[in-house]
């Protein structure tokens, strides 16, 4: 098991890296944030990943993409936590292709694939419904009518799904809230009828919507998978989204400390640079230390994810653990070194900050994680 | 299968039959006698003679010649055989080898090596002095040159295992009027002479294998000075990195296991021996353990050992494609250490009162194990450099930050 990227994944990094610095900067998001883009992004840009490939990495080639792995997506995840690139990269490319190339009926694959692979079509996964994470809380109801569903209820942090041309919702067509058993995933369109979507603006300046669904109709054939069995796909989706986002912030984590080191480096203090008190390096090794473990272990989830490697839950776990606990650190750490420009928003620091916050939360925290790893360990 | 693959699997084999034909009856599992001095002598003499004690050194000094992945296969036999492998020293093993195949002559290593493998020889490390640890570099133990000899005086101290070794290691100050550094050498020399006297320390946790060596007008062959007159320093460094990487590397090293050929089945469920020993003080909700704080403790050990575990893995694949960096050693080290206290403190909270028993009745025998194991542990990271200089190693030669 080789925790050193490929040939090929190293190629694909040294790309992404080179094109979101010049393409998408960490100024490129505050202008977006500055002049309250409706979008969130740059829909030009999107097209231009796409025909990178990086909106089709997870689809199957006969569908228009390159059926390569979350290794793959994950360093340029990486490259773009590097950036803040806001890019529909994990709702679209990582939770939307997977939820249709693993869910979907060949009709949906056909139907929509294609358009995502080249950047036309946005996916949206409506899942969460309560503030902290909670897979199975779902109490958005599918009442099963003659020829289909009718949905019923209310999705919160919809990420992009202000914009999505399709949201994959998902509801409980059984059992009761909290119960693995009983959901089943839809696709559904926002412009139907009953459904109402609001855009919410977050700290990290990244887009996601509230959606109220009233007496939505649906059809049979926007099942996507197995009714009533939604939570295996479900499941795989999180697992997906959840070493997903670890890599995206294991990119923000070396960034921040890089950055760090180098304002140690470069501030002067009491005549001398502020590197050369101990009471700050020590700390920034200690740093070194989180950082490193936190490289290794979003490699090895990522690659445990693509080979389906038994107990791998445990992997993906650990790894948003880790990733979310040190990007709490780094950030944390990063903002007090910086000292008082630390805190004003003309500094980047801050906007690492309220990124990391998010993506923490996102998929669940270090606590959450630390459960399920003991969990998936038996205990 | 490669053909790399296929050697392996051939070497694998050979170590399965041949183990159990030069394993003495007496100390084979399930034997139910004691084993004797010879019995024990034997089964050192069977590794040693392939070099198996020594297995990574190269043939002709006593060493196996073996490659890295053959010394797995190797450990992996000898544990599924469930014998203990024969000992020899640990600092003739790991440190003072390493550095004589590096800087020594070939006379000094035809002198010594051989004898580290056989286990004929016990060495002690004589670094640290009562008014030079951290600041290993003002150590003021002096050798004069006196003919062919070196006549030695001074003090080391907490060096381990001196009163049960047989030769020392020693770091001397030959140039007194040098710059720190540059004054200093690295010279060997029998223990086993009237000018040396050891008187050991007894630590927290009630061992005394700790010592301070007192040296007057101690005696050492010139012949056994390594590397050159006042050049001890490079020496000295190198070995504090085998010897970290040592440290580091006893941590149990977590690893998520990749599927072989065959199947899920198998692949074992992943399982932590801290929170089976924690179930039965702390009792079980469901099949989880009873206290959430505790759960949580042990969880994030034990997510840190798997994390920890790759990345020594991670670091030794960049080492071999050339992308490594070597003072990560001292992260290791660093890590390592901090760890494996955590790891006592978490065993002292689970265990309760049980925690505090120190001899006698009323406790188990592994009770009390743990308990003066945690009291050892507080060692770790003051050995072998402690905790905060190996902060400042990787703060000045990894992150690169000023003076
Ligand atoms: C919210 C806020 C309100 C403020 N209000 C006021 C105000 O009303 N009036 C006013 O005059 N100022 C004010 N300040 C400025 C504040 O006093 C300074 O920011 C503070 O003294 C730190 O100085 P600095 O920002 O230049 O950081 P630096 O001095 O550059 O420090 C950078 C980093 O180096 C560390 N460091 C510096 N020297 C040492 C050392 N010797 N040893 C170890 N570490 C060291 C610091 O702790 C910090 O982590 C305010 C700042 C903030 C953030
Ligand atoms: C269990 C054990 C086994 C040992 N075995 C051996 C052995 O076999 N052979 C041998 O030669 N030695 C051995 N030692 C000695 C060991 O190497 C020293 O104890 C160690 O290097 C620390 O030196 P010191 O004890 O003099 O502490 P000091 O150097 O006096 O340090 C006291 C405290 O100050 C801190 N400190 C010192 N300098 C700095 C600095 N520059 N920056 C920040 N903090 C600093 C230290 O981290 C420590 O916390 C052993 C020690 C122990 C505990």
């Amino acid at each position: 098991m080789s925790l050193v990227l490929t040939e090929e994944q190293t190629l694909l990094k040294e790309t992404a890296a080179e094109f979101v610095q010049e393409k998408s900067p960490v100024t490129h998001l505050r202008e977006l944030r500055d002049k309250s883009d409706a979008t969130g992004f740059s829909r030009a840009l999107w097209k231009e990943m796409s025909e990178l490939g990086w909106a089709g990495i997870l689809i199957p080639e006969e569908y228009g993409g390159s059926g390569l792995g979350l290794s793959e997506i994950g360093v340029i995840l990486e490259e773009c936590g590097r950036t803040l690139a806001p890019y529909p990269l994990l709702s679209t490319a990582v939770l939307g292709a997977s939820a249709l190339a693993l869910g979907g009926s060949d009709a949906q694959k056909q139907a929509l694939l294609p358009g995502v692979a080249q950047g036309e079509t946005l996916l949206a996964l409506a899942h969460q419904e309560k503030p902290r994470f909670a897979p199975y809380d779902i109490a958005l109801n599918a009442k099963a009518t003659s020829d289909g569903f009718e949905l019923t209820g209310e999705k919160r942090f919809v990420l992009d799904g202000h914009v999505a041309d399709r949201l994959i919702v998902v509801a409980r067509t059984s059992g009761s809230v909290g119960e693995r058993e009983g959901l089943t995933l839809f696709l559904v369109d926002p412009s139907a009828s009953g459904v109402g979507v609001s855009r919410t603006n977050m700290v990290d300046s990244r887009n996601a919507a509230n959606v109220r669904f009233e007496n939505v109709v649906v059809t049979a054939d926007d099942v996507l998978g197995d009714a009533d069995r939604g939570a295996d796909l479900l499941d795989a989706l999180i697992e997906r989204g959840t070493a997903a986002v670890s890599a995206e912030l294991l990119g923000l984590i070396q960034e921040v400390f890089d950055r760090t080191v180098t304002y140690l480096k470069t501030r002067d203090q009491f005549g001398v640079k502020i590197g050369t008190f101990q009471a700050l390096k020590h700390r920034a090794a200690n740093m070194f230390s989180e950082v490193e473990l936190s490289k290794s272990i979003t490699i090895d989830a990522l690659r445990a994810v693509d080979e389906e490697r038994p107990f791998r839950e445990r992997v993906v776990s650990a790894a948003k653990a880790r990733t979310s606990d040190t990007a709490e650190l780094v950030t944390r750490e990063g903002l007090q070194m910086h000292g008082g420009i630390g805190m004003t928003d003309e500094e980047e620091i801050g906007l690492f900050m309220k990124r990391a916050k998010a993506a923490e939360v996102t998929f669940g925290d270090g606590g959450f994680h630390r459960d399920a790893f003991a969990k998936a360990t038996g205990f | 299968m490669s053909t790399e693959d296929a050697a392996l699997a051939t070497f694998r084999e050979q170590i399965r039959s041949w183990l159990p034909e030069v394993c003495p009856p007496s100390l084979k599992p399930g034997s139910d006698t004691t084993p004797s001095a010879e019995d024990r002598q034997a089964w050192l003499e069977a590794f040693a003679e392939r070099g198996y004690t020594t297995p990574t050194w190269p043939k002709e000094y006593g060493g196996g010649g073996l490659s890295k992945q053959e010394v797995a296969v190797l450990n992996e036999e000898v544990t599924r055989f469930g014998v203990m492998p024969p000992g020899v020293s640990f600092f003739g093993t790991v440190m003072l080898g390493p550095v004589l195949l590096e800087f020594g002559n070939e006379e000094q290593k035809q002198k010594h090596l051989r004898d580290i493998t056989f286990g004929r020889v016990q060495w002690c490390q004589g670094y640290s002095e009562p008014g030079a640890g951290s600041d290993l570099a003002g150590l003021q133990t002096r050798a004069v040159r006196d003919g062919e000899q070196f006549i030695v005086n001074g003090s080391k101290i907490w060096t381990s295992m001196a009163d049960q070794a047989d030769w020392i290691f020693c770091l001397v100050r030959t140039d007194p009027d040098a710059a720190k550094h540059d004054g200093i050498s690295f010279l060997l020399f029998d223990l086993h002479q009237p000018g040396v006297t050891i008187s050991p320390i007894q630590l927290i946790s009630g061992q005394s294998d700790f010592c301070q060596v007192f040296f007057e007008d101690a005696k050492a062959e010139a012949s056994n000075l390594v590397g050159p007159l006042n050049g001890g320093w490079t020496i000295a460094k190198r070995l504090l990195q085998h010897e970290r990487q040592t440290l580091s590397g006893g941590m149990p090293g977590g690893e998520s296991p990749t599927p072989k050929k065959g199947g899920a089945s198998e692949v074992p469920a992943p399982t932590s021996p801290l929170a089976e020993d924690a179930r039965a003080y702390l009792g079980t909700e469901g099949d989880r353990l009873a206290d959430p704080a505790l759960r949580d403790r042990i969880a994030q050990y034990e997510l840190d050992k798997l994390c920890f575990g790759l990345t020594l893995k991670r670091n030794g694949q960049e080492a071999k494609a050339g992308q490594g960096t070597s003072a990560a050693s001292s992260m290791f080290k660093l890590y390592a250490s901090e760890m494996n206290k955590r790891r006592g403190e978490i065993q002292m909270s689970t265990r309760g009162a049980a925690a505090l028993g120190w001899e006698g009745e009323g406790f188990s025998s592994n009770e009390i194990m743990e308990t003066r194991g945690w009291l050892r542990s507080k060692g770790n990271s003051i050995e072998g450099g402690t905790s905060e200089v190996q902060l400042n190693v990787i703060a000045k030669r990894v992150l690169g930050l000023p003076d």
